[in-house]
């Protein structure tokens, strides 16, 4: 049978702007893949306990807070930790400066959409990236 | 990664992994579960139903966190709707549970009904037996907001539970064949709302003209504030005792698992009829005749079906 593809949609940190994730939740469902939606506010630790439990392809983290550079490879770290880090591809997105990119794709976010990046692109990196 | 071993030590990685490969069906995941079937069979398992937006995903975050006080360990099956044009699905249902998520005795799925119109996913069956050997002691399967004959939650569970909410219909929805009569308890969600009393009434009037053993009982209750909820565990307990005490615990699973093999061998002469791949250009083409009004569609299935069996008896006529 056909793999359907999972995709965590999760908002790290205390930024309440949901509008982002949730067209790019939107659109990954029109893609055909299951999104797991988690709203708002959690704690990297919530976001890792829950991609290993719905056994996601994919973690998307939708950021607008600024607080990217800690939040963002936290999570990487704690994959690594519970040795999830090689099934899982991690995503960046929301409002990211440029000058940032660099050093969080080098603590392992595979890749950064900041506005205006249209949804095709995100949904392609998805389906041509996936670890397993 | 060892399913076999990683399911006996109760890893969540191994779990979660399992769940995958039983929704599409993966032979070796399969063989695992069936190996490991005899370790199944002490989780109590509650389904917890009702129509969309009723607080079920409230309720079921609820029930979890009381029982964990006793020391109880939770799993939960959230499923949701899948897209019937994509495949896609939002699986939405852990948005009130996040609290849960961190916490190492309860474990969380979502997952999509998949082409499934019984309120729950083929795979669900599959699930429950993969977190019954996991060791969990009280699996939730939350089923996708349901309508009136959504009732396959009934097939799957030991206690049903049907959450309701003030100002759906008046008595004679209630009176109604369908999802009013599988529920072994009934709630009254959102019960600081208008006309929750009227709700109860109602309800408990349908009941009375039931005969059967159990009558369920109805409880109000405002999940958001935690109202209630201990009753509705006691309720949940006394049925779990009634079950075990009257020997309708057994009976039930038997009727269960009987559904369950049906649908099995249902999942399985699909498969071999309509889905195999030298089959499945005859079934596009009986299609098109039935369409224009060559064939009728009876005539149809009947050549499907015997062209099936033919080809069964010739494949086993050439192995003897």
């Amino acid at each position: 049978m056909e793999k359907t593809i999972r995709v965590l949609v999760a908002k790290p940190g205390l930024d309440g702007h949901d509008r982002g994730a949730k067209v790019i939740a939107r659109a990954l469902r029109d893609a055909g893949m299951e999104v797991i939606y988690t709203g708002l506010r959690l704690t990297p630790e919530q976001i890792v306990q829950a991609a290993i439990q719905e056994d996601v392809d994919a973690v998307a983290l939708s950021i607008l807070s600024g607080a990217h550079n800690h939040l963002l490879p936290r999570v990487v770290d704690l994959l690594k930790e519970e040795n999830a880090f090689d099934d899982i591809l991690v995503l960046g997105g929301g409002v990211i400066p440029d000058e940032d990119i660099p050093g969080l794709k080098e603590k392992g976010i595979a890749e950064i959409f900041t506005p205006g990046t249209a949804t095709q692109v995100t949904i392609d990196f998805i389906r041509n990236n996936l670890k397993k | 990664m060892d399913l076999y071993n990683g399911l006996l030590n109760k890893e969540k990685r191994a779990i979660a992994r399992m769940i995958s490969l039983v929704e599409r069906n993966d032979s070796e995941a399969l063989e695992v579960l069936s190996r490991l079937y005899k370790f199944s069979g002490n989780a109590h398992i509650v389904g917890i139903t009702g129509p969309p937006g009723a607080g079920k995903s409230t309720l079921t975050d609820k029930l979890a966190k009381n029982l964990r006080k006793e020391g109880k360990k939770i799993a939960i099956i959230a499923v949701d709707p899948t897209s019937p044009f994509t495949g896609g699905a939002i699986l939405g249902d852990r948005i009130r549970m996040n609290k849960l998520s961190t916490d190492p005795g309860v474990f969380i799925r979502s997952m999509g009904a998949r082409g499934h119109l019984g309120g729950i996913s083929k795979a669900t069956h599959a699930a429950v037996k993969i977190l019954d050997i996991a060791g969990y002691d009280y699996i939730f399967i939350e089923t996708v907001g349901v309508g009136q004959s959504e009732i396959d939650i009934v097939k799957t569970t030991d206690t049903v539970i049907m959450v309701m909410v003030p100002g759906l219909g008046d008595d004679i929805q209630a009176l109604k064949a369908g999802i009013m009569e599988i529920a072994d308890i009934f709630v009254v969600n959102k019960s600081d709302r208008d006309g929750a009393d009227r709700t109860k009434v109602e309800i408990e009037m349908m009941l009375d003209f039931s005969c059967s053993q159990w009558r369920p009982p109805v409880t109000k209750v405002i999940a958001t504030i935690d109202k209630g909820i201990d009753e509705l565990l006691a309720n949940v307990s006394e049925h779990k005792d009634y079950l075990v005490s009257s020997g309708a615990f057994l009976s039930k699973r038997i009727l269960n698992s009987e559904a369950e093999i049906i649908g099995l061998i249902k999942d399985k002469i699909i498969d071999r009829i309509v889905n195999a791949s030298s089959n499945k250009n005859d079934v596009k083409m009986y299609a098109e005749r039935v369409a224009k009004r060559e064939i009728d569609p009876y005539t149809a299935c009947a050549k499907l079906l015997s062209k099936s069996v033919k080809e069964v008896n010739d494949g086993e006529g050439k192995k003897n």
